[in-house]
């Protein structure tokens, strides 16, 4: 470890956990929601969450960008999403606060945390992220902004033009791959011919580095010192996160036809949720009756949210006119 | 002869055109192993080999550019677009690129290649899993655009643009796949390209329509026979070339016409066809050619009550019927 | 000119035919209706007619052959001047044959098939999947455009010029009075039908009122559609008509007009429908739909013309109830003002040709109904009446009913059967008879 590098304070674990806890039991209630049948779509986060926790852990929420995609249940959380409003885009409810439940669950823009996640269609947010680092740039802000992607995403051609004018133009940006090596079905061996997403990076004249995405110090030292760089002027970096996808591409998905039972098996070692809890444990900074609240207060949170949810009303027909363009659209 | 459903038409007719022809092969997203999001391919990477039926990155620009580039080599490629909303980032290549190769070189080359493109909401799909995109296709020449509805024309329709020796998108309303299930012939064939096919015949009206929206156009027919209304339907399946001759040969001897039509109205397929009707049926109308569609929205919202208000239905399209035949 | 001969589909699920002897050789003319050909089918033995006038050119089946209905088995060379009414003109509303593929190639939708928005299987819990139910008529809730001035469609206008027609003489029976198509065709087959060179100077030509076009083309439509057959029995009113002697005074003073026979017998045949729903069905579009609701009319001579006034859900009224419901239509038939409710939704219809000395009638089906009822004069007659071995002669008073019956739906067993329960309740009215309250 690098001795100047960014140390995370205990108490900070012990939060980061918390938001990887309450992310756990939201997903998997999530899941649930759509084999009742009233969850129409839901891609998880299982496996993804120590990365997405580190990461924002070191931006800045209150002046730093995040353009996000489907799978970042957790950054969400970890930028001040609540259960509630994620559960409306889930249930496809009327007070949905990203796009008004006409988009998939978490697609949208927020109006209190800065995170977009304009479509669905994938690598589009790459040279989107790129314009608005742009923006600030030109502006002279020190605020950085940090894009998500997964591995299917690097394949676009989108991605390689977003990072090679980010290299021109050393933009504050930080690219952020969790490579969890499955597109849908496709593995990481037919997508590319490298080892890894990271060292393309020296391809756009920046740096990249590879982090195990299950390992919070990592990811959030590799983080801390891309953010440092951007906000100092120095240009993008890219980050890869390796984490394991626990679960099938989406609730229509079936990993099963495409993964070996060996293969699934052995993702459960790296989940991180478990490998942080003992990482706490081992490091005496949660006792077992801690642990046990945690866990348990996280439970109650999702099922308060779930129960305010589902009785809330979908959004009326009326309601999809509006904001087609400036004025209310209407056909005759 | 098997009652199929459409999603099993399709690989009938993928899955005998690539035993038929070498040359035949498939590049898309998920469709080796997986066989397919929607199991469109299921089996063939087990019966056909990887170098057959080839996952590709995601990346669909290059899909086409890739398909093209096989295609005039000496290939047949059958490409797939997993979803129609994502077929922009592939519109250059499309449109610009293999729409053009056979003009561009004065026929010294020609693009033997199909593209299939799941489409068509009513779905949940939002959107970016509920899109059609056929206007700009149906728009662009160089190009022919089919959009088959049941099972039979959608084997027969697949095989056909398989077959052809320029560029075709195959547009499959994905809520057919396994809605729809009618009697397929076992053996090889074709349906022709370009050529639309009454569905139903009657007297008072035509209704012109394709994909999904030709069956609920069946359903409100009936419902209007048994109302006294006796309403033609025409099925385009070819959405490009459009079969002119049978547009008005139906609308000639009706007198009405009603074009009903999932995409939004302005600038799109129904447009057309209105066109057509009143250059070439002008003194045969005894009525407002009249356009059944969703509003003017991007297609289409998420939620339940907004995705209903949106999409065109049997009951909307009663409603048009009986209004029309009033006049 | 050339023309094919057709072997004509006779017998309902018949196919096919077996040719037999050839009557006629090429070089021979026949006359039209000359039996040509002799066919067998396993209902029936058959000389096909020739359809026209001429000269036998070709024999194109020969005896012993097996022939499917409706392909051409022989030429011949039409007289000229029948070229006219003998070529197959094609129906300007009839579609091409051949051209639909058949219902099982169009397919069906399979209920509760689903498909999740990214291909999965997902089963929305929050709208109902299975394809919605549609409910009938009267779906258009906006007002639709009218007509803005008395303008003529592209079409409307080609067909008067074609044919010689004066628009301007025309009532339109579309949306805000416009002539439409069909408005125009029905003008030319009547001009083309008059002016067959039947007229004299002499005659007299009227302008048949719109009421009096409709009605023709209801009769037209219901001669040319329905396959008419006829039953008759006679009923043994004399307890009727001792009924009806007892209260009509009583009846006239409660409530201010004639108690007649026809309320009864209305009540009696809805009666007879409950028991008989085949009877009160419609043939629509290759399907016999049975009709719920008894809605019995009554067809009523007016100045304008024949009207049907509607008892709606005539068996659940009692006699009288009934009785004053006909006095309120009738009341708003000779007012002239029927109302359209009034008119519609009938289900069967009652024809009361006894009022006018009638002892039978063959009437014609309201279509699209299943049946129509005449009830005959009311005469006593001397009939033979059996009482173990002895058979005597007395008075009754005797009615005879005759039912009119699309074949297609109803047998001559069941129209006898239906008949039979009109009869019954008729003859078993007596002074124990419950008509209901008086009023």
């Amino acid at each position: 470890m690098n001795s100047g590098a960014k140390q995370l304070p205990p108490e900070r674990l012990v939060e980061l956990y918390r938001t990887m806890v309450l992310s756990r039991y939201l997903d998997e209630r999530v899941w649930l929601l759509n084999r009742q049948g009233k969850a129409a779509i839901a891609a998880s986060a299982q496996g993804h969450e120590a990365a997405q926790v580190a990461c924002v852990e070191a931006t800045e929420p209150s002046k730093d960008h995040y353009l996000i995609y489907y799978r970042q249940f957790t950054a969400m959380l970890a930028l001040g999403t609540e259960p509630e409003e994620m559960l409306r885009g889930f249930l496809a409810k009327e007070r949905e606060p990203m796009s008004g439940a006409r988009q998939f669950p978490l697609h949208g823009a927020h109006p209190r945390v800065d995170l977009f996640n304009f479509s669905n269609v994938i690598a589009t947010q790459l040279p989107q992220a790129a314009g608005v680092a742009l923006a600030d740039k030109l502006r002279g802000s020190d605020a950085v902004t940090i894009v998500f992607f997964g591995d299917g995403a690097s394949s676009q051609g989108d991605t390689h033009e977003a990072m090679n004018f980010a290299g021109i133009h050393r933009l504050p940006l930080v690219f952020f791959c969790e490579n969890n090596r499955y597109a849908i079905s496709v593995p990481i061996s037919k997508q590319m011919a490298v080892d890894s997403v990271a060292g393309r990076a020296v391809g756009y004249g920046f740096p990249g580095v590879l982090v195990d995405g299950t390992d919070v110090q990592a990811v959030y030292e590799a983080t801390s010192a891309a953010v440092e760089k951007a906000r100092a002027g120095d240009g993008p970096s890219l980050i890869e996160a390796s984490v394991e996808r626990m679960l099938p591409h989406t609730t229509d998905d079936d990993h099963t036809r495409y993964r070996s039972a060996a293969d699934i098996d052995q993702m459960s070692g790296r989940d991180p949720v478990k490998i942080m809890s003992d990482l706490l444990r081992k490091r005496d900074l949660i006792s077992e009756l801690e642990n046990e609240t945690l866990h348990s207060e996280a439970k109650q949170r999702v099922n308060l949210a779930t129960d305010t949810v589902d009785a809330e009303a979908y959004p009326a027909t009326e309601a999809m006119f509006d904001q087609v363009t400036g004025e209310s659209w209407r056909d005759s | 002869m098997s009652e199929q459903t459409v999603i099993e038409a399709v690989r009938d007719s993928m899955r005998s055109e690539m035993q038929r022809d070498a040359s035949v092969i498939l590049l898309g997203q998920d469709v080796g192993k997986r066989g397919g999001v929607f199991l469109a391919t299921d089996g063939f990477v087990e019966e056909f080999g990887e170098h057959r039926v080839i996952d590709t990155p995601l990346a669909e620009s290059s899909i086409c550019g890739i398909a093209l580039g096989a295609a005039v080599n000496g290939m047949r490629p059958l490409a797939e677009i997993q979803f129609a909303d994502f077929l922009w980032p592939a519109i250059n290549q499309l449109v610009g690129e293999a729409a053009r190769v056979r003009y561009g070189t004065n026929g010294a080359k020609t693009a033997p290649m199909t593209i299939r493109v799941p489409y068509g909401g009513g779905v949940r799909g939002g959107l970016y899993h509920s899109q059609s995109v056929e206007a700009l296709l149906a728009h662009t020449p160089g190009i022919s655009v089919v959009a088959p509805a049941t099972p039979y024309d959608a084997k027969g329709l697949l095989s056909s643009a398989i077959r052809t020796d320029d560029p075709v998108v195959v547009l499959e309303h994905k809520r057919t796949y396994r809605l729809v299930k009618g009697e397929v012939p076992s053996e090889d064939y074709t349906v022709p390209i370009g050529k639309a096919e009454v569905k139903r015949p009657g007297s008072e009206m035509t209704i012109v329509s394709y994909g999904l929206m030709l069956h609920y156009a069946l359903q409100a027919a009936e419902t209007a026979s048994l109302n006294g209304v006796d309403a033609e339907v025409l099925d385009l399946r070819t959405l490009r070339p459009l079969d002119e001759d049978a547009i008005v040969e139906s609308v000639s001897r009706t007198g009405k016409a009603l074009i009903v039509q999932e995409d939004t109205p302005a600038v799109s397929v129904s447009s057309e066809v209105a066109a057509i009707i009143g250059a070439r049926c002008f003194f045969d109308l005894d009525g407002p050619i009249t356009r059944l569609g969703p509003p003017e929205i991007p297609a289409m919202p998420f939620s339940p009550l907004q995705e209903a208000a949106f999409m065109p239905s049997p009951e909307k399209i009663f409603s048009a019927i009986m209004k029309l035949a009033e006049l | 000119m050339t023309f094919q001969i057709e072997l004509p589909h006779v017998g309902e699920s018949v196919t096919e035919a077996v040719v037999g002897k050839w009557l006629k050789s090429p070089g021979d003319s026949v006359e039209k209706y000359d039996p040509i050909v002799e066919v067998v089918t396993d209902k029936v033995n058959m000389d096909v007619p020739s359809p026209a006038s001429g000269t036998i050119t070709k024999i194109l089946v020969a005896e012993g052959d097996t022939v499917l209905m409706g392909s051409v088995i022989a030429e011949m060379e039409l007289a000229s001047e029948q070229s006219e009414d003998v070529s197959e003109s094609t129906d300007q509303a009839a579609p091409l044959i051949g051209q639909s593929p058949p219902a099982s190639r169009i397919g069906t939708l399979v209920q509760g098939a689903n498909v999740g928005p990214t291909g999965g299987e997902f089963l929305d819990a929050s709208l109902t999947f299975s394809e919605p139910k549609l409910s009938s008529a009267g779906q258009a809730k906006t007002p639709v455009p009218r007509p803005r001035k008395k303008g003529f469609s592209p079409l409307v206008a080609r067909l008067a010029a074609q044919h010689d027609i004066d628009l301007n003489t025309l009532v339109g029976t579309g949306l805000g009075g416009r002539v439409t198509k069909k408005d125009v065709l029905t003008a030319v087959k009547l001009v083309t039908e008059g002016a067959d060179g039947n007229m004299s100077v002499d005659d007299d030509v009227l302008d048949p009122t719109p009421i009096r076009r409709m009605i023709a083309e209801r009769m037209i439509k219901s001669a040319s559609e329905i396959p008419h057959a006829w039953s008759a029995i006679e009923v043994d009113v004399s307890g009727l008509v001792q009924w009806r002697a007892e209260k009509k005074m009583r009846f006239e003073e409660v409530n201010g007009f004639r108690l007649t026979y026809l309320p009864i017998t209305l009540s009696t045949v809805a009666g007879a429908l409950r028991l008989h729903p085949r009877i009160n069905s419609s043939w629509v579009d290759g399907k016999i739909v049975l009709k719920r609701a008894i809605n019995v009319g009554v067809a009523v001579a007016s100045d304008d013309g024949l009207l049907v006034p509607v008892i709606h859900d005539a068996a659940d009224a009692s006699v009288f109830e009934v009785a004053r419901k006909l006095n309120g239509l009738l009341g708003q038939v000779r007012r002239g003002k029927m109302t359209l409710e009034n008119a519609q939704g009938g289900t069967f219809t009652l024809n009361n040709t006894g009022t006018l000395g009638s002892i039978w009638g063959g009437a014609i089906i309201n279509y699209p109904q299943a049946a129509i009822l005449t009830t005959e004069t009311i005469t006593k007659r001397p009939v033979v009446v059996v009482d173990g071995d002895v058979d005597s002669i007395v008075i009754r008073s005797m009615m005879n009913i005759c039912l009119s019956f699309d074949h297609r739906i109803i047998d001559g067993a069941e129209a006898s059967e239906f008949m039979q329960s009109v009869k019954t309740g008729l003859e078993s009215i007596d002074g124990s008879f419950d008509a209901g309250d008086m009023g």
